[in-house]
């Protein structure tokens, strides 16, 4: 499984190792769709094992964003490589999320 | 492989989104070895690749496992071109104008891949099918720094 889940807290971390793709996507969101109507509300995606993303990936996230604020909650995204920095900020998705160094970053401030 | 060295390959998928993470994986490969960047390899050539592959697969071939898409990639000391053809009908790539000024850009989950390519490569030409030539080629180019 390209994903791993942990809790830290009432934090949901889902780890992305490898790429979020077109190839992926679906199950990624579904991944987390389905722990959001378990309840979960504040979700972190750590990408610090994460190759690269694609337009499918970007949307995925941004679909899910979507639903976690309508739900109350919100994604926060953490451990971005350059290469996605710069594909966040190339995309303006930078304005979007939350976007922290690390996983610690982010937990703190969650 | 020298920086200097001219080097062609094609290769010949079936329409199956599973097939796109080994073909750029492999191109991306081909073009570390020969002397391209890292950053280059890992972010431009990777997502841009990633985009064509999936609108020819998704858009052009409508996922039909019957059809084929052709990809090539040519590297010379000046540039890196990759082609990618599907069966499909075509559009006028003209007509799609998404970017990140549109009011809905933020919440959109869709549309953004054709502007990645446009970002993340130096020329990004799209070419209609024809009576000579079936199916849309999209023919990315990417300088050597």
């Amino acid at each position: 499984m390209p994903f791993t889940i942990e809790t830290a807290g009432d934090v949901l971390v889902v780890a992305v190792v490898g790429q979020l793709v077109v190839g992926n996507r679906q199950e990624f969101k579904q991944t987390v769709l389905d722990e959001v109507e378990k309840g979960a509300k504040r979700i972190l995606v750590d990408f610090a094992e994460t190759g690269y993303v694609d337009s499918s990936g970007l949307g995925a996230l941004v679909s899910l964003s979507k639903r976690l604020r309508e739900a109350g909650g919100s994604l926060r995204l953490a451990a971005l490589n350059e290469d996605l920095r710069t594909l966040f900020e190339l995309t303006r998705l930078d304005t979007l999320f939350k976007l922290y160094a690390t996983r610690a970053d982010a937990l703190l401030d969650f | 492989m020298s920086n200097s060295s001219a080097m062609r390959r094609e290769w010949s998928v079936r329409s199956d989104i599973s097939k796109i993470e080994p073909l750029v994986a492999e191109v991306v490969n081909l073009c570390l070895s020969a002397g391209m960047s890292s950053r280059a390899c890992r972010l431009n050539i990777s997502v841009a690749l990633t985009e064509a592959l999936s609108n020819a697969i998704i858009c052009g071939n409508h996922s039909d496992a019957a059809k084929i898409v052709m990809a090539s990639m040519s590297l010379d000391a000046t540039s890196l071109t990759l082609e990618v053809t599907d069966e499909g009908q075509g559009f006028d790539a003209s007509e799609i104008t998404c970017s990140p000024d549109d009011a809905d850009w933020l919440e959109r989950e869709d549309g953004r891949g054709l502007f990645l390519m446009r970002s993340l490569m130096d020329k990004v030409e799209i070419q209609k099918p024809s009576q000579q030539h079936g199916g849309l080629t999209v023919r990315m180019v990417l300088h050597r720094s």
